[in-house]
């Protein structure tokens, strides 16, 4: 059942939760959102906001004793109702993940190229190492790294941090999945570089019609390649809406708030603004 | 890669020239006067000073510590005219109590430790990693926290009191081995094998308690890697990222103890030969040590030394095959 009406992402009631000495954390509060087909998503948040938890939430990886309830429908699939093994068919083909610090996401042990087939030996099978290396250096052409066929061959700490999240992409994107979740991308990574990246994500998404949802608590990175903005504090979600509203009618202060606290070129030299929880009650 | 390895070759030499200065150096300031002791009951000052100059001890310092240096390389000669023995490189001198040639000594006992060596170093690896890896895996639950029991009674026995309790209860009381006598893996491949069985045993027990909890650490530690994540997210098999993800960077710190220990246990375990009767390096050591028997003190010193340094560079070359981050030459 899956008409074009369907959209490609639909939660709703997802609650995440911890169990500790004082008894069950919410770290997400029933959170409702919808991701259409080849739509972008914005997450934002500060630190602890329950964003990342949401998509791990998502691809069914949360840590040990974390517990997961309400839906997770993907592409009219309900996730949270899959056996591990049927997950797993979903993960990295079909829903894919890039994170933060992609050195640490990187085993230093493998050539770059290894970790970019990985997935791809694993979902499609039975290919030859000859197929496999042709996917892993078409892929890192695609994400614009120079002289794929030699840098195929090399290890995690001979690119440099852009670089290293190029590889992740690229290895998103031999899968070519219907569904990309960025967890914080562009954190790690220094100014410049971090548009470069953005500039990427918006070009596949482009290319290749896969949703993404874009996981950041820098609300300039959303406002580029997203249309529909999520707004999460401590687990609850605050605001929702499309990009463009969000940004010019914010209707809740705590939002208000968030931009406000986005330094602006113009702005005179005085005290940098930040976020209290008083204020925002 | 070349560089590295001439690099790594001087840094050996270097250590090793210091290792034959010091060692040299303290029996030469601290021992008593071996020449007193050769001499025996009925001896005359001349007497004393005819072994002296035999033995080249009436000459100054660096002068017996080059001559010790060349015959490590290219022989010496003891004595002169008539009386004069050719003692060939690599020479060590000769036993102050046996008259028997240090090299000769050593190499004949060295077979004996690699022995034990090698068995023990096999039981601990393998205990070592299995009982890690069942821990790491079943953390916290039974098997984790029995194992930690196992560990930490293994860590806390000393080995003599382990060597003569599995003596008592397995040849005194049980009698499933026999009593241990000298015969050659040739003739009587049972019997060498129960000889060794016990001091195998006992060495690795300690060892692979240290190896179980260190393997156990390394293994959690890794799972909780974020590029295990990134693998679980890509969809593989947790068998998959057990044996690519996790096992591979969990071990390889596992090599560098190895290497240091296998090759400090080469040098001679001097407990447990003791305790078993073997002839090897370490009971050689704590037998010279008695009877204050220098040259043969002052060679064993120097293997166990010489063995430790060409472990630590063996690991060091293991380590560039093993780790990429390490390869030489590698950098962007």
């Amino acid at each position: 059942m899956t008409t074009t009406d369907t959209p490609l992402l639909r939660v709703r009631d997802l609650t995440v939760s911890f169990p500790t000495a004082q008894g069950p954390v919410d770290v997400v509060k029933s959170l409702d959102f919808d991701l259409p087909r080849g739509g972008a998503l914005g997450i934002v948040g500060e630190s602890g906001s329950g964003k990342s938890m949401t998509s791990l939430a998502i691809m069914g990886l949360l840590p040990k004793g974390a517990t997961r309830t309400g839906s997770v429908e993907f592409a009219g699939t309900e996730l949270t109702q899959l056996r591990e093994r049927a997950m797993r068919s979903v993960r990295g083909d079909r829903i894919a993940m890039i994170f933060q610090d992609p050195l640490s996401s990187l085993n230093p042990y493998y050539t770059v190229g290894a970790q970019i087939i990985e997935a791809y030996r694993a979902h499609r099978g039975g290919v030859t190492r000859r197929q496999a290396r042709a996917v892993a250096i078409e892929a890192m052409e695609r994400v614009h790294i120079n002289d794929a066929a030699r840098r195929v061959d090399h290890y995690p700490h001979q690119f440099s941090g852009g670089m290293r999240q190029r590889v992740m992409i690229a290895m998103t994107l031999s899968m070519e999945p219907e569904l990309i979740i960025a967890d914080e991308p562009t954190t790690a990574l220094d100014v410049t570089v971090q548009a470069q990246i953005l500039d990427l994500l918006a070009e596949i998404r482009a290319d290749t019609g896969a949703g993404l949802i874009l996981i950041t608590h820098d609300l300039a990175v959303v406002s580029e390649v997203t249309d529909h903005i999520v707004v999460m504090r401590e687990g609850d979600l605050v605001e929702q809406g499309p990009a463009e509203r969000i940004f010019t009618d914010p209707q809740e202060p705590y939002t208000r708030m968030l931009l406000d606290a986005v330094p602006r070129i113009d702005d005179e030299i005085g005290t940098l603004r930040t976020t209290t929880t008083e204020e925002a009650r | 890669m070349i560089r590295f390895l001439v690099n790594r070759l001087l840094g050996m030499v270097v250590v090793l020239f210091l290792v034959c200065l010091f060692t040299f150096l303290i029996f030469f300031v601290l021992s008593p006067d071996p020449a007193v002791q050769i001499c025996g009951k009925n001896c005359t000052p001349e007497a004393i000073d005819q072994i002296h100059a035999n033995l080249g001890l009436d000459r100054p310092f660096w002068t017996q510590f080059g001559t010790f240096l060349s015959g490590l390389f290219v022989g010496r000669t003891y004595g002169t005219g008539a009386n004069m023995i050719d003692c060939a490189a690599p020479c060590l001198g000769y036993s102050f109590q046996t008259s028997q040639s240090v090299t000769d000594m050593i190499v004949q006992r060295l077979p004996v430790s690699a022995t034990v060596a090698i068995g023990a170093a096999v039981l601990w690896l393998l205990a070592g990693v299995a009982g890690g890896l069942i821990s790491a895996v079943r953390e916290g639950k039974f098997a984790d926290r029995f194992i930690a029991g196992l560990t930490l009674t293994g860590m806390s026995i000393p080995n003599y009191v382990l060597a003569l309790s599995l003596q008592f209860l397995l040849v005194v009381t049980l009698q499933w081995l026999p009593f241990p006598h000298a015969v050659s893996f040739m003739e009587e491949p049972g019997q060498w094998f129960a000889n060794f069985l016990m001091p195998w045993i006992v060495l690795a027990i300690g060892a692979a308690a240290v190896y179980t909890r260190l393997t156990r650490a390394n293994v959690i530690e890794t799972l909780q890697e974020n590029y295990v994540r990134t693998a679980r997210a890509k969809g593989l098999s947790p068998g998959l990222i057990w044996r690519r993800h996790a096992l591979r960077p969990a071990l390889t710190p596992i090599v560098t103890i190895f290497g240091m220990d296998f090759a400090g246990l080469l040098g001679g375990a001097l407990i447990t030969e003791t305790v078993f009767g073997l002839n090897g390096i370490g009971k050689l050591a704590a037998d010279s040590i008695t009877k204050n028997d220098q040259p043969v003190i002052m060679g064993v010193t120097l293997l166990a030394a010489f063995l430790v340094v060409v472990g630590n560079m063996v690991v060091d070359l293991l380590y560039t095959a093993i780790d990429p981050r390490v390869r030489v030459g590698s950098t962007a």
